[in-house]
């Protein structure tokens, strides 16, 4: 427990918006904004409408399709009638009924500022700093890299934060990841988080709220911070945090949604107290050397089966315990893979650029720099980009870079989640391995029986061009 | 809501740790926009052979005869036993719909990912958490002895073991009372609608930005 002169940014964040506690602990917290897409809203605007119910606050909610839509130019030039999948279909023209009938903002499938929710929340400054954030995505945490309470949740609650403004939480305990020092050259926010998750594993986080501290994050971009954040639950923690500072600041001066005139001022000044005090307690705390983080590369089923790409795949001698070593083993049959097999021997079929982990602009230059003037390798079948939203798109076209995706041989295409997840058209075939640069390599996420590894932007690109994993740094 | 109290039947053991939601449901069928239907593609990918979609009729794909919950002796089962971790990945609540369609009313494990852990409370699906040891005996006896059943009783809080031992367990109070009466959260936050407008006149003043209108 921090004492009632220093606290947390958690503590901060969760004492501005603490609406009641109950005896036994538990919390209604106000919810500042929520993000709604078409999976996980249909079944809440049901509810709402069976009990006969209003949204709270309208204005509180927004709403994009992102899951289901066709990343395909053609399929997208005719909108939500375009998209051949029936139940695809259907769940979009859904959202896109619901928003209608309840009067909430949407970004529909025409509008340019339509994208995946984690990306267009900020995009649009419609997240802001020390926002309570809620979306029924488990990557809702991505929003915690400008000092938000963000997080994910299901169904169910998705519908109390419509009908109440409020969700019942209980709180976390804190939990403090520096990263000190300097990241080498070609070692990305992606590689960070990465490797933080395969040291304090899939559950290190589990039932912590993580803030993320160190030179390492103070040096990062924001769009940085967001992958990394965005990797919260990967480590098994619901949220995670970077404090404020200038950076945060200057990202949201112009946002179409951002404070103006007067209330910029206000708003400043109380960002800029959100940070922890200094001498505040966390209940647990972990070190790393930024200077000692390599490049990594996925190899199992697991965001924590994760490796420096100069390395070996671990022996299963290595595995700690008897659950370990049978994960392991499964991993291993199911990937096709190994043991003790260096990781640039791992041959490519596919490679996806894109996802809310890293679909932004900073990505797809970090993947440009390493294709321009190279192409992609003959054994690749298909290298995809997948802008996180309109916005994104038209801006990389102005700076020229869907030109040398193209010129390479990548697929240059709509914005959606996409191959994330593939709940569209692209997904990847049994057996085939998949340089990726999304979050969750678990079994079939990238299509039944596909073999994902997960990657940077910049390792994602360069794996393209050689066939196989290469240290990007060597490139 | 379904309420809990007692709920005694076969148990059924699900020897992996880390079991994700995209395998509990795979997010193909996450396509639906209602709430059930679910039932006959939990853990879909380990339970046929072949690929499955939505709207499909299931008794006709092929059976993966080796995955436990397809044998014989576990037809029926309503108390799942499972590893650390279960529920990881993502928010989906279909997983809870799928696992209480099924026929499951309670999950033991000795962890649960938070998302999960909480969407189950919401549908009437006890997740008990136990420590390691004795979920290991639970896992060893279920095993071991075909027709094995247990007694989860959230009156109680224990886990009854078929020689009348029990395992005591925690819940939180507000959780318990919501299971134990089928409670819709909905209506008892409702109750305190004073307090949030109170809250919500307080933050106006303070963080004014937030109430903007999105028009
Ligand atoms: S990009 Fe992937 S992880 Fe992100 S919201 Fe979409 S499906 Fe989820």
């Amino acid at each position: 427990m921090s004492t009632m002169s220093t606290k947390t940014l958690y503590d901060k964040l969760w004492d501005d918006h603490l609406v009641t506690q109950r005896d036994d602990g538990s919390c209604l917290i106000y919810i500042d904004r929520q993000l709604l897409h078409e999976v996980t809203s249909p079944q809440a605007f049901e509810g709402l409408k069976l009990a006969g119910r209003q949204p709270w606050r309208l204005d509180a909610n927004i709403a994009t399709p992102d899951h289901n839509v066709p990343t395909d130019t053609e399929e997208r030039t005719h909108g939500i009638a375009g998209i051949k999948d029936e139940t695809s279909r259907i769940q979009v023209q859904t959202l896109d009924d619901n928003c209608k009938e309840f009067g909430v903002v949407e970004f529909d499938i025409f509008d340019e500022r339509q994208g995946i929710v984690h990306v267009v929340g900020p995009e649009q400054g419609l997240t802001l700093p020390g926002m309570t954030v809620v979306c029924g995505d488990s990557h809702t945490a991505t929003h915690g890299a400008f000092a938000c309470l963000a997080h994910g949740i299901g169904t169910s609650e998705v519908e109390h934060v419509l009908a109440t403004q409020c969700l019942v939480q209980k709180k976390s305990k804190n939990m403090l990841i520096r990263v000190n020092g300097q990241l080498g050259d070609g070692v990305t926010a992606k590689d960070v988080v990465l490797a933080i998750i395969g040291q304090i594993g899939t559950a290190g986080g589990t039932g912590y709220a993580i803030e993320f501290g160190g030179q390492v994050f103070r040096d990062m971009s924001m769009e940085g911070r967001m992958t990394v954040c965005n990797m919260a639950i990967e480590a098994g923690a619901r949220v995670g945090m970077v404090a404020v500072d200038e950076k945060t600041i200057e990202y949201f001066r112009g946002k179409p949604f951002a404070p103006k005139a007067d209330q910029w001022d206000a708003a400043v000044a109380y960002w800029q107290t959100l940070v922890s005090d200094e001498g505040a307690h966390f209940d647990a705390v972990i070190d790393m050397d930024g200077a000692a983080i390599e490049p990594q590369v996925s190899w199992g089923t697991s965001p924590e089966m994760v490796v420096p790409v100069t390395a070996t795949l671990p022996a299963l001698a290595d595995a700690a315990d008897a659950v370990q070593r049978n994960s392991w083993e499964r991993a291993y049959q199911y990937m096709g893979l190994t043991p003790e097999a260096p990781v640039t021997a791992i041959k490519l079929d596919r490679v996806f650029i894109g996802s809310c982990t890293n679909s932004r602009i900073e990505d797809l230059r970090a993947a440009a720099a390493v294709i321009k003037g190279r192409s992609v390798a003959a054994s690749v079948k298909q290298a995809m980009v997948v802008p996180g939203s309109g916005l994104v798109k038209k801006q990389a076209e102005a700076e020229g870079l869907d030109k040398i995706f193209v010129a390479a041989g990548f697929q240059w295409r709509e914005p959606g989640c996409s191959m994330c997840l593939a709940m569209n058209a692209d997904k990847l075939m049994s057996g085939e391995h998949c340089a990726s640069t999304s979050n969750r390599n678990f079994e079939g996420r990238q299509g039944n029986g596909g073999r994902t590894h997960l990657v940077s932007p910049a390792m994602a690109a360069a794996a393209a061009i050689a066939g196989h994993f290469v240290d990007v740094r060597h490139f | 809501m379904q309420a809990f109290t007692v709920v005694t039947g076969l148990a059924a053991p699900l020897d992996r740790a880390n079991v994700d939601t995209d395998q509990i449901i795979p997010k193909q069928f996450l396509k639906s926009i209602k709430r059930t239907g679910f039932g006959v593609n939990l853990f879909d990918e380990w339970r046929y052979h072949d690929e499955g979609y939505p709207g499909q009729d299931c008794s006709k794909r092929p059976v993966n005869q080796d995955f436990v919950l397809n044998q014989p002796r576990y037809q029926g089962a309503k108390v799942l036993l499972a590893r650390q971790n279960f529920g990881c990945g993502s928010s989906r609540e279909h997983a809870p719909w799928a696992l209480d369609e099924y026929g499951f009313r309670a999950v033991i494990a000795s962890s649960f990912a938070d998302i999960f852990f909480n969407n189950c409370f919401k549908n009437g699906l006890l997740p008990v958490i136990l420590p390691e040891e004795q979920v290991d005996i639970l896992f060893q006896e279920c095993v071991a002895t075909e027709g094995y059943q247990l007694t989860v009783d959230l009156e109680k809080l224990q886990v009854i073991r078929p020689n009348g031992e029990a395992f005591g367990f925690s819940v939180d109070n507000f959780r318990r009372h919501c299971l134990l009466n089928g409670l819709d959260d909905i209506g008892l936050t409702l109750q305190v609608a004073e307090d949030i407008r109170a809250f919500e006149a307080k933050a106006l003043q303070s963080r004014p930005w937030v109430f903007n209108s999105l028009r």
